[in-house]
């Protein structure tokens, strides 16, 4: 740690080395005609790098809003957001992220290798880095078969796969995930879960996942950030006490049901203070 | 071999069960729908015969009371099916019209339907690729700039409340004066008609793609340009054939309304004037039926196109 590097961002604070997301009092204020909504509220929080953090909270609590804003496709209207010490749009620009959508959102014209190859046509790479980048990603996330197949011939849990495929190929450090897994079944849910654990290991990337199921959100991270709506507001921040290395099974023990009571706990007091008010 | 000898033919036979029932042709369970269209045209025959023998029989009548002859009701009926000038043909006398204008002719003869209806299809085909031409790019301005869109939009929508008859003559006389006749008048009567459908469809074409897939393409940082070659186009095509069938229709009615002015001689316009002209109605229809012959295929034709290429892009299944 102690190497020297280059002197383009002051050196950082211990609990927050190499600080790669940074929220400081972020406000999202969206007008509608029945007035204002309060999207985000005073957000603050930073995410380091090769950190899994995971937002998790009621519709309306601005989880997604949030993404959206680390992603620059919304604006705060106050406060200050930083990735990768730049301003969102300025990250957006430099390709910092790649972001997975609940849906797959693939070309059903191009093949699941032309789709992943979308990305890379736009930002100009030529074309034996392409398919180099094309096969090692497939391999990531075990569609290598697959590259040749269209769309609708693949399942929704393998179309969700070569959506990430898609989003690992340019090399982004940052992976923004909004409900990646929201429409799929139970059962495939749990083995992209794990698949997902073992290529955030692999890769090290830094990934903020937004859901609402407390299962995922406690077996996926490092860090679950609690939210709740009206106005949108972080209410808890828990550190993840489960080792690095996660089997499926890790949801039966003692320290997975206790976090995720405290998730649900979290959420439990958002909706009472919403009451209070 | 025993073992792929039974699961085997399920596959085929299912494949050949969705193509069948797919294409919608031939009988079977797909005669449902080709029995009602026969009885449909059967009736429109069986009454096109009655309104011949209908508006016919007082020619034979009168005929028939200057020779001071009686005529039988089965006599007036023959005579009407065969006049050589009816108020109404009957639909025999347009078949034998049309088959000889088509084959009885020689096709560089000014009497084949094949010369006319080459002369209407070569200015309709012209001004249906620059209409539409015009149409596409002026999409493509409209969905990238507000004020394309604001300044554009009204005038091609009131450049088609403009009738057309009125236009038409204005064009060919103003466009002679300064010594262009022939095909790109008409064509530029047909590109008027046809890039408006072409328009309105890209507009909403290139539009069509959901918002996620704007929110990808701004994730990755893609120019106006590279959204509009790798979303907007590809996503536009069901919009853009639907348009363009309804462009060629137009562009052919355009190209007859082109060649309707007096003067005109050649194509399939020139020959329904020049039938009304001396009251040769069975010309008339016949080239009437030619250009609905020949509108038909062209909207068939991009119909074909486009059944190919929305299922080959996977837009279509």
């Amino acid at each position: 740690m102690n190497s020297p590097r280059p002197a383009l961002r002051p050196a950082p604070a211990a609990e927050t080395a190499n600080p790669v997301i940074e929220a400081r009092g972020v406000s999202l204020t969206f007008p509608t005609a029945d007035g204002p909504v309060h999207a985000l509220k005073d957000v603050n929080l930073t995410i380091a790098q090769g950190e899994f953090v995971s937002f998790i909270g009621p519709s309306g609590c601005g989880k997604t809003t949030f993404l959206r804003a680390i992603a620059a496709l919304e604006s705060p209207t106050a406060g200050q957001l930083t990735v990768n010490g730049m301003s969102p749009d300025a990250a957006r620009r430099a390709r910092a992220y790649g972001y997975v959508f609940q849906a797959p959102g693939l070309y059903p014209w191009r093949t699941i290798a032309g789709n992943i190859s979308l990305p890379l046509e736009i930002m100009g790479f030529d074309k034996a880095d392409r398919q180099r980048r094309i096969a090692r990603v497939l391999e990531l996330v075990e569609l290598s078969q697959f590259g040749g197949r269209y769309p609708w011939q693949l399942s929704g849990g393998m179309q969700q796969r070569a959506s990430i495929a898609r989003a690992l190929a340019f090399d982004a450090d940052i992976l923004l995930m909004d409900e990646p897994f929201g429409a799929l079944d139970e059962i495939v849910r749990d083995r992209l879960n794990e698949a997902l654990r073992a290529l955030w290991a692999r890769t090290g990337k830094t990934i903020g996942f937004v859901t609402h199921s407390i299962p995922e959100a406690v077996y996926l991270s490092t860090r679950i950030v609690v939210m709740s709506p009206r106005p949108g507001r972080i209410t808890d921040v828990i550190e993840s006490p489960l080792p690095r290395d996660r089997p499926l099974e890790i949801r039966d023990s003692k320290e997975f049901a206790e976090i995720s009571h405290r998730v649900r706990e979290g959420l439990r007091a958002g909706h009472a203070g919403h009451g209070d008010e | 071999m025993r073992v792929t000898g039974m699961s085997e033919p399920a596959v085929p036979t299912a494949l050949v069960a969705a193509s069948v029932t797919r294409r919608g042709w031939g009988w079977g369970k797909a005669g449902q729908s080709v029995l009602p269209v026969l009885t449909v045209l059967a009736a429109i025959v069986a009454a096109w015969y009655l309104a011949a023998v209908w508006m016919n029989a007082s020619w034979v009548r009168d005929q028939a009371a200057r020779a001071g002859e009686t005529v039988t009701a089965a006599q007036v009926v023959r005579a009407t099916m065969v006049q050589e000038r009816p108020v109404l043909p009957a639909p025999h006398q347009v078949a034998a019209g049309l088959w000889d204008g088509v084959a009885g002719q020689k096709i560089t003869s000014k009497r084949s339907l094949v010369w006319h209806g080459w002369i209407t299809l070569s200015a309709t085909l012209a001004g249906f690729a620059l209409g539409s031409s015009a149409g596409i790019l002026l999409a493509v301005g409209i969905v990238h700039s507000r004020v394309m869109d604001l300044s554009i939009m009204p005038w091609a929508v009131a450049s088609q409340t403009v009738p057309i008859l009125a236009i038409a003559p204005m064009v060919i006389v103003v466009l002679a004066s300064v010594g262009v006749t022939g095909l790109l008048p008409k064509a530029l009567i047909a590109a008027w008609l046809s890039f408006f459908p072409v328009l309105v469809g890209m507009v909403k074409g290139l539009r069509a793609p959901d918002p996620m897939q704007f929110d990808l393409m701004r994730s990755w940082n893609a120019g106006g340009g590279q959204v509009l070659r790798y979303l907007r186009l590809p996503s536009s095509l069901p919009w853009l054939f639907a348009s363009l069938k309804v462009a060629i229709a137009a562009a052919l009615v355009g190209t007859i309304v082109g060649e309707l002015p007096a003067g005109a001689t050649q194509g399939l316009g020139a020959r329904l004037l020049s039938g009304s002209y001396y009251g040769q109605t069975i010309q008339i229809w016949s080239a009437l039926f030619a250009a609905a012959i020949l509108a038909a295929a062209l909207v068939w034709l991009i119909g074909a196109i486009e059944r190919v290429t929305l299922r080959r892009m996977g837009l279509a299944r």
